[in-house]
C-alpha cells in the first residue's frame, strides 16, 4: 500500500457512489493486546461482505491519517485513522491505517465483486 | 520413541514460534510429524516491517510462509481451511470430527496442541478444545498422548509447573528459521522481544530468552 492521496482515493470513492458494493471495514487492537498489557483492552469489529450502497462518500485528513465517511439511504458508515491505500486486483478499493510497527488497525475496502471469504 | 507426531494449531507461524524446537528434535530422531494448520492467518496485523502485505495479500503470502516453515523444518502439512478469529465460532463438534479423521487416518503417537483456556488467543483455546475434543472421542485404547502448549501470563500460577520442558538451544538455529519463514509476521514479534531487553539487546539473545524453552502440560483425559 502507499500513503493515501487525497483526491486519487474521493476519485475512486465517488466511481462507487450508488452502486451495489462489498464492504470490508475492520479495527483492531490484536488479540495479544492484554496479554501484553495489562491495562489495555481487547476490542475489535469485523464486517466482511455486506452488500450495502452508498450515495455521497468522502475523505477528509489531515495529511498523514483520514477520515472516511459513506452516506447510505437508510445510515452511515466511516473509518478513522487510514492512512493508506491501494488497488487491489485493478477493482477493489483498500484503505487501511497502520500503526508506527506498521500493523494494520483500521481497515475499510470497498468492491463491486465479493471479497474472498 | 514416538511413532508419529501430530502438531495441531490454528495459525501459521503458531508451529515455529512454539514448537518448532521440539519438531526439529522430533525429526532429528527420525520422527515424522504433520502439522495440522486450522487458518491461513487472515487477519494477521502485522504486515511485514516494513509492510509489503495487505488484508487481501496476507492470505497467500502467509500461506507460502507456512509452506517454506514446513519444509524447513521438514514435516508434513494439512490446512484445514477455517478463517483466522472465527474458529471459536465453528460448532465445537464438527471441528473435532475434523480433526478426528486426521488422527485416526496418521494413528500419531503424540500429539502438541494449544492447553484450551490458557493458551490467549481465541483462536488457540478453541483449536485446543477441538483437538482434545477429537482424542477424547477415540477409544482410550487407541489415544496418543497430548501435550498442551500454554501462554497465558497466568499458567504457572493456576496449572503448576509444566510436566514437559525442553531446552532447544540445540535446535535453535533451525528454530529461528522457521521462525523467519513467517516474513510478514516475524519481524514484529523478534522487535517486541528485542525491546523488552532495553535498547542495546542483542535480538538473538532476546530471542533465545523468549524462545528458548519450550514446556507442554500432558493432558489427563480422567480430569473432570
Ligand atoms: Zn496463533
Amino acid at each position: 500500500m502507499e500513503p493515501i492521496q487525497i483526491e486519487r482515493v474521493q476519485e475512486k470513492l465517488d466511481s462507487f457512489v450508488n452502486r451495489d458494493v462489498y464492504i470490508h471495514i475492520e479495527t483492531t487492537n490484536g488479540a495479544y493486546a492484554s496479554h501484553f498489557d495489562k491495562s489495555s483492552y481487547n476490542v475489535g469489529a469485523y464486517v466482511r461482505n455486506a452488500s450495502i450502497a452508498f450515495n455521497q462518500a468522502k475523505i477528509v485528513g489531515d495529511g498523514h491519517s483520514y477520515r472516511v465517511g459513506l452516506k447510505m439511504d437508510k445510515g452511515w458508515i466511516y473509518a478513522e485513522g487510514l492512512t493508506d491505500w491501494t488497488m487491489h486486483n485493478g477493482n477493489q478499493l483498500l484503505m487501511a491505517g497502520h500503526d508506527r510497527e506498521g500493523r494494520l488497525m483500521v481497515a475499510l475496502q470497498i468492491s463491486e465483486t465479493p471479497f474472498d471469504y | 520413541m514416538e511413532s508419529h507426531v501430530v502438531v495441531i494449531f490454528p495459525h501459521p507461524d503458531d508451529e515455529s514460534f512454539g514448537t518448532a524446537g521440539t519438531i526439529a528434535k522430533f525429526r532429528e530422531e527420525g520422527v515424522p510429524v504433520t502439522y495440522l494448520c486450522g487458518t491461513l492467518g487472515e487477519m494477521g496485523r502485522n504486515m511485514g516491517k516494513p509492510t509489503f502485505a495487505n488484508r487481501e495479500t496476507l492470505p497467500q503470502i502467509r500461506k507460502q510462509e507456512l509452506i517454506d516453515a514446513c519444509n524447513v523444518l521438514d514435516i508434513d502439512l494439512h490446512m484445514l481451511g477455517y478463517r483466522d478469529k472465527t474458529m471459536e465460532y465453528e460448532d465445537r463438534q464438527e471441528v473435532a470430527q475434523h480433526i478426528k479423521q486426521y488422527i485416526e487416518d496418521i494413528k500419531p503417537s503424540l500429539v502438541i496442541t494449544h492447553y484450551p483456556g490458557y493458551a490467549v488467543h481465541p483462536d488457540h483455546n478453541a483449536m485446543g478444545a477441538a483437538a482434545i475434543e477429537a482424542i477424547r472421542m477415540i477409544d482410550e485404547a487407541e489415544r496418543p498422548t497430548v501435550w498442551t502448549h500454554a501462554i497465558a501470563n497466568n499458567r504457572v500460577d493456576v496449572l503448576g509447573e509444566p510436566d514437559v520442558t525442553f531446552d532447544v538451544l540445540p535446535w535453535f538455529d533451525k528454530k529461528m528459521e522457521a521462525v523467519l519463514a513467517h516474513a510478514s509476521q516475524a519481524g514484529g514479534m523478534l522487535e517486541r522481544f528485542k525491546s523488552y531487553e532495553g535498547p542495546s539487546a542483542d535480538e538473538k539473545k532476546a530471542a533465545q530468552k523468549r524462545l528458548g524453552r519450550e514446556q507442554y502440560y500432558i493432558w489427563d483425559f480422567n480430569k473432570a
